[in-house]
């Protein structure tokens, strides 16, 4: 049993409050949910598309395609056209739950499916939510079930939540407060606007939020608008994953959290491992602020050497390690993929490496994979690399989170570089530094010496 | 230069839009330029062409080019 089959529970509360202000009680969603799996074909497992934004309709869809036992896959109702037929094309959906003309529309697109979808599969998120990489992880409902009363256990959230949804669906993070509110019966606030916004905050003050979620571009932003200085008397918790928030930031929330009497969880987590992975605990924040906590509850963090050996002794970095009931099946890339079983069986390599104190709290130190997070988004670098060589360009990419850099060896084409870039992934071209180098510097046996090439980029 | 003309290529430079796109009526999110991470490199740009400190309440209500201006007149830049 999952939290999916339990919402009855729940019937007579308020789940979710849309960003007019209209009401939908647990026992409205269910019956809308029921309506939507009604019109899926139940002879067989199927796979739906939904399109995400935060609002009653893609909750509607969410919740009717798990319930009833289908597929699902969420991806941003704003994601760019050529990235969707891209993976319509791949993934070969049977519906796709989006929003048409005048409201959500589900479109038909069934069509004799060569392979059979595994019976524990129900969800499929992307690994990088901007990119559109066609790469998914692989979730159960025992995964999600898993990883929300992890959550739900560790915020202590009980039906009296009030979560303003400050992040979208299709991306783990702010699935991830949905499912943990919903697992206990408290109160979703839906709105797309951003925390910049009048919108935002009209919604927060006027139904009273009691928590929000942001990466740490979000925790900069709220930096900008100063939000200390802001009155918001219902807040309770606010909670941080999606990349390090820089020390220097982390440790302000912290004292201001401390000075008003509210939560701040730093968290950390992995798509797959369906969301969160560990959590600090608020009242170590103060003097912790640079740790990404301990194991979320039910899960077990270790690290290991070159060797695969377990490190026991405090402050030697080794590869992070996670065991628990939120570790994916795997990944797919494909419809071909949609027939596999579970190919990790509860263990997750990181690829981040850390350390941990004498008291057991883990410190991310590095990264073994390549990749960088764009505003919490990861962005795959070999990905871009590829894509770049595939359009005629000679380029190699680095940087650090917030900010991609490009080396080109292309005579004056920096420019048009950035452009095809920022076009074709939607990142702001402050987050792009491109530059020419004579050469790109390779080591003996050929490998590219990416620190090298960026390491005066990056200065 | 004129502040309108001023405002007019801030805009233009920190959203990456040509200075013909940027018309009073030109909103928030109305174009795939103008999301969150731009709003906060236009507001940085404006701090610093006008050397001033957009308020709280500035950054999160100029929802348009024309209440840019209107906004900026409080900080005493006339247009």
């Amino acid at each position: 049993m999952s939290f999916f089959d339990e919402l009855d529970q729940f019937s007579p509360r308020i789940a979710a409050i849309d960003s007019d202000g209209v009401t939908h009680t647990y026992a409205e969603l269910i019956e809308r949910s029921d309506t939507f799996a009604s019109r899926l074909d139940g002879h067989c497992k199927r796979l739906v598309f939904i399109l995400c934004s935060n609002n009653i309709e893609t909750l509607t869809g969410y919740l009717g395609t798990i319930r009833s036992g289908h597929t699902g896959i969420l991806l941003a109702a704003n994601i760019d056209s050529e990235l969707l037929d891209n993976l319509l094309e791949l993934y070969k959906p049977d519906y796709l739950w989006h929003p048409g003309t005048s409201g959500y529309e589900l479109v038909d697109r069934r069509v004799d499916r060569s392979v059979m979808i595994h019976p524990d599969l129900s969800l499929m998120l992307s690994t990088s939510g901007s990119t559109g990489s066609p790469k998914m992880v692989r979730l159960t409902s025992g995964n999600l079930e898993a990883n929300a009363a992890s959550i739900a256990e560790y915020l202590r959230l009980d039906e009296s939540e009030r979560a303003i949804t400050s992040l979208p669906m299709n991306y783990s993070y702010g699935l991830s407060v949905v499912n943990s509110h919903l697992k206990v019966g408290a109160t979703l606030l839906l709105t797309d606007a951003s925390v910049i916004t009048r919108p935002f905050w009209d919604t927060f003050r006027q139904r009273e939020a009691t928590s929000f979620a942001g990466v740490p571009y979000t925790y900069e932003m709220l930096r900008r608008i100063r939000f200390f200085s802001m009155s918001l008397p219902s807040l309770k918790t606010m909670t941080q994953a999606g990349g390090k928030l820089t020390p220097t930031f982390a440790r302000e929330f912290a004292d201001f959290a401390a000075e008003r009497g509210i939560r701040f969880f730093i968290m950390y987590g992995q798509t797959e491992a369906t969301a969160r992975i560990s959590y600090l605990p608020p009242e170590r924040v103060v003097e912790k602020y640079k740790s990404m906590g301990i194991a979320i509850p039910r899960g077990k963090l270790r690290l290991i050497d070159a060797d695969g050996a377990e490190i026991t002794t405090p402050e030697t970095d080794g590869e992070l390690v996670y065991t628990g009931p939120n570790v994916m099946l795997g990944y797919a890339e494909s419809e071909a993929d949609l027939p596999k079983g579970d190919e990790l069986q509860g263990e997750l390599r990181t690829g981040d490496i850390a350390r941990f104190d004498s008291e057991g709290f883990f410190y991310i130190t590095g990264r073994m994979k390549r990749f960088v997070k764009i505003f919490g988004n990861r962005v795959n670098l070999d990905e871009i690399e590829h894509y770049l060589k595939a359009h005629g360009y000679s380029a190699v990419c680095g940087g650090r989170d917030d900010l991609l850099c490009i080396a080109t060896t292309d005579h004056e084409k920096a420019v048009e570089i950035k452009t095809v870039v920022t076009g074709k992934y939607g990142f702001h071209h402050t987050a792009v530094r491109v530059a020419e180098v004579d050469q790109i510097l390779k080591s003996e046996s050929g490998k590219i010496q990416y620190e090298r090439i960026f390491e005066g980029m990056l200065a | 230069m004129d502040n309108t003309e001023k405002l007019r290529e801030v805009f233009a430079e920190a959203l990456q839009i040509d200075q013909g796109k940027v018309v009073d009526s030109l909103e928030y999110n109305s174009i795939p330029e103008w999301d969150s991470v731009a709003h906060m490199a236009l507001v940085a740009a404006i701090d610093d062409a006008f050397d001033i400190m957009l308020d709280t309440d500035d950054v999160i209500d100029m929802s348009s080019f024309g209440e840019a201006k209107k906004i900026l007149t409080r900080y005493d830049v006339e247009f």
